[in-house]
């Protein structure tokens, strides 16, 4: 029987974790302790301060907001075990990883896999040190589920690109420097006539308008290209490859809007505690409206194996070396158990959980009001849960194309 | 399916080779056709009990392979794909109790006969027709155990019940004619066609398992909950595997039915359910072998197979449509099954109260 007993670490990761330490005590600002990320750093508005900006640029310069990327690039060229000592030792330290945003989560990986030297050379080491925040240009008002369909032409002009054009749903457009661009540089192929382009948002020709949502919150936008010229060297891969690299691209997103850690930070204090702090709970604790305590117990008890889930798909795919097939349900799956909490956060607070603004409401309130109307787009955005189901049943299960 | 280790994977695929080749669904026809309500094949149980899987959670000085509880559970998902009849799970529960409540003598006693197959153990909990186990009223004065214990499985050939009195866990062992005297078996027919009996001890003689602490009981029902969830998935997943067979080759409309959208939706949506009751089911399996015996893995594990297998046996009859109705074929024995386990050790509104009450709600 292989043994299970665990060997003492090996020296070089002790020393590593030394490393870590040595490196936390001297550059990250205390001030910034348990404060959390402000992630968003690179698709907000949000002005950095001083401490703020001093803690990106330390680690930017070692690469460790990017930790397993290649040295070479600006990445911290860290094994995994490393990168998981190093995201040990941030949350001892109350740190947080202060380089993230699309660069990080989607553009780069698929950048390092398709792009040629040069482009290499020129984004990534931007994207490492968290200096250039990028954006998606890929859906647009008649290209949603139906993405093949879009209709942004690129056109060749000899030594560059015409770009002509409307995209949707562009993720922090107005704040992004660029932008990864689905678009057509051939009307023949529905698919093959996909390009993936890199644009400059600050060129000639692009026009920006935020979408008011019904959160009240403008976090997409709608982006007009109008005969704006995009240099030859920005074309990723070949003319025709959009669609491969495109869809590369998305696996990495997907795997970011599922992932149980990433979801399990986004939800805030405990059902049960929220409905002790607006329900009556009798003097051992326990919940005296008893249909509601049923119902979050359900509710968690499949948040449970949904977390057990998303483990096994992360060790699935480890072992085999591959994406684990379980990997296709997991946003489904976790996109709805989300939009189920929401839902049931705001009931659990009556009333006084759907206050919009102004006097008589917590900070917590107003935000859960704004979190479960922005958490409606999670089942559409990314593939749609009904694409999804289309992607499992012709996919995974082997079932026949539909009419 | 969990990451397995060399020995975990040979004793799967033993198991699946097993089942497949030797104990088809076929078998359980057989079985019931045979009308004896013992409702399972002495000599497909030797046979079990030969390969060593009435041992797996047994330690090793006491005749068991020690294999583990990922181990069991795996055999227990196989047999539940064929709905193989068998008394392996209860004998498994019984050995559970005892290697937790034992001392040294009662371990030495009745650990080995159980591994060898020489005795079927089974439990014996419940007064009532709903699982209810710590209002119960069977006594136990001078060593002798009085009361009546419902819907107990695998009653017919048990020979060691475990048996929840109010002030504990006890052995009555009724191998001998004297001590079989002491206890009657009333058949209960089920709609699984499986043992079922109500089971009176009238001054039983019992040996109390006064090893195991103040939660014996709950510590035994945890696994319980989790090796039942375990013959639920294997349950599970064969009634979707057949499902998905049967749309891909019925032709209606002059189309395959797994072409019609509406149906690959229902698929991939009890895909996703299949996915969520695998990791409950095997996180149960997984913390009993880590030592760290969550109570909410076990409650976790069964609620999720209650309501993943209640929906797929649901639906698996339905998709396969008028076929599906008729006792020819397969289904309805999962339907039928799906409902007694389901109703075995925990009813969803009994675990949900069960882990509202662990989580301080």
């Amino acid at each position: 029987m292989a043994s299970l007993a665990k060997a003492g670490a090996p020296a070089s990761e002790t020393d590593f974790r030394r490393e870590v330490q040595q490196f936390l005590s001297e550059s990250f600002p205390p001030e910034l302790k348990g404060k959390g990320n402000p992630v968003t750093g690179v698709e907000s508005d949000l002005r950095e301060t001083e401490p703020q900006r001093r803690w990106r640029e330390a680690m930017g310069a070692r690469g460790w907001g990017t930790p397993t990327w290649p040295k070479e690039y600006g990445g911290g060229g860290l094994s995994r075990k490393q990168a998981a000592i190093l995201n040990e030792e941030l949350s001892r330290a109350g740190a947080y990883n202060p380089i993230g945003g699309m660069g990080v989560m989607m553009f780069g990986p698929t950048l390092l896999e398709y792009g040629n030297e040069q482009q290499k050379q020129e984004h990534i080491p931007p994207i490492c040190r968290g200096e250039i925040r990028w954006c998606q240009g890929y859906s647009e008002p008649n290209a949603g589920s139906d993405l093949a369909n879009l209709q942004t032409t690129a056109e060749d002009k000899g030594d560059h690109y015409l770009v002509n054009g409307q995209k949707t749903w562009t993720s922090g457009g107005q704040w992004a420097d660029k932008c990864f661009c689905l678009v057509r540089t051939d009307r023949s192929d529905k698919h093959k006539g996909i390009s993936f382009l890199l644009m400059d948002m600050r060129a000639a020709g692009v026009e920006v308008r935020p979408i008011r949502m019904i959160s009240g919150l403008s976090p997409f936008c709608e982006t007009f290209f109008t005969d704006v010229k995009v240099p030859k060297e920005n074309l990723v891969g070949r003319e025709g490859e959009g669609w491969t690299i495109g869809k590369r691209l998305l696996q990495h997103e997907r795997t970011n809007l599922s992932g149980g850690g990433s979801m399990a930070r986004m939800m805030g204090p405990r059902l049960s505690d929220l409905a002790k702090k607006y329900h009556e709970a009798d003097a051992s604790g326990v919940l005296t409206d008893k249909v509601l305590r049923d119902r979050i117990a359900d509710f968690e008890i499949r948040w449970g194996a949904f977390l057990l889930t998303a483990r096994r798909a992360a060790e699935e795919s480890k072992e085999k070396g591959g994406v684990s097939e379980i990997s296709s349900v997991l946003k489904k799956l976790g996109t709805k158990l989300s939009q189920e909490r929401s839902e049931l956060t705001i009931e659990i607070m009556g009333l006084q959980g759907l206050g919009w603004e102004g006097e008589g409401f917590s900070d917590a309130e107003l935000a859960g009001v704004r979190a479960w109307l922005f958490g409606k787009a999670v089942t559409i955005y990314g593939g749609s849960t009904e694409i999804q189901n289309n992607i499992i049943a012709k996919r995974v299960l082997g079932m026949l194309d539909h009419q | 399916m969990a990451v397995l280790n060399e020995e975990q994977e040979m004793l799967r695929d033993m198991a699946r080779e097993w089942v497949t080749n030797e104990s088809a669904v076929a078998k359980f026809r057989a079985v019931r056709a045979s009308g004896e309500p013992r409702a399972y094949d002495p000599a497909a149980y030797a046979t079990i009990a030969r390969m060593g899987w009435a041992g797996v959670i047994i330690p090793e000085e006491f005749g068991g392979t020690d294999f583990g509880w990922l181990s069991a559970g795996m055999i227990l998902e196989e047999m539940g794909k064929t709905v193989t009849a068998s008394p392996l799970l209860t004998t498994t529960l019984a050995a559970a109790a005892i290697v937790l409540g034992g001392n040294p003598e009662q371990k030495a006693k009745w650990l080995p006969q159980l591994a060898g197959g020489a005795m079927i153990g089974t439990l014996a909990i419940d007064e009532g027709a709903h699982h209810n186990p710590h209002r119960l009223e069977t006594s136990v004065s001078d060593s002798s155990l009085t009361g009546t214990k419902a819907f107990v499985h695998e009653a017919h050939d048990a020979t060691l019940f475990v048996v929840a009195a109010a002030d504990g866990m006890y052995v009555v062992d009724t191998s001998t004619p004297d001590a079989a005297a002491s206890v009657q078996v009333a058949t209960r027919h089920l709609a699984d066609m499986r043992s079922h009996a109500q089971v009176t001890f009238c001054g039983a003689r019992a040996e109390k398992l006064a090893h195991g602490g103040d939660d014996l009981l709950d510590q035994v029902l945890d696994r319980a909950r989790i090796l039942t969830a375990c013959e639920m998935l294997g349950m599970a997943q064969q009634v979707f595997d057949t499902t998905l067979d049967y749309l891909k080759q019925r032709v209606q409309f002059n189309q395959a039915l797994s072409s019609f959208q509406a149906l690959q939706h229902r698929m991939a949506d009890l895909f996703g359910d299949l996915a969520m009751m695998r990791s409950a089911v095997e996180g149960g399996l997984q913390a009993l072998d880590s030592g760290m015996m969550m109570p909410h893995a076990a409650a976790i594990a069964k609620a999720e197979a209650n309501r993943v297998l209640h929906t797929i046996s649901r639906e698996g009859v339905q998709l396969h449509g008028g076929i599906g109705m008729t006792d020819e074929y397969d289904i309805g024995f999962y339907l039928k099954r799906a409902r007694v386990l389901e109703a075995s050790w925990g009813s969803t509104g009994f675990l949900k109260d069960r882990f509202a009450t662990l989580s301080g709600y």
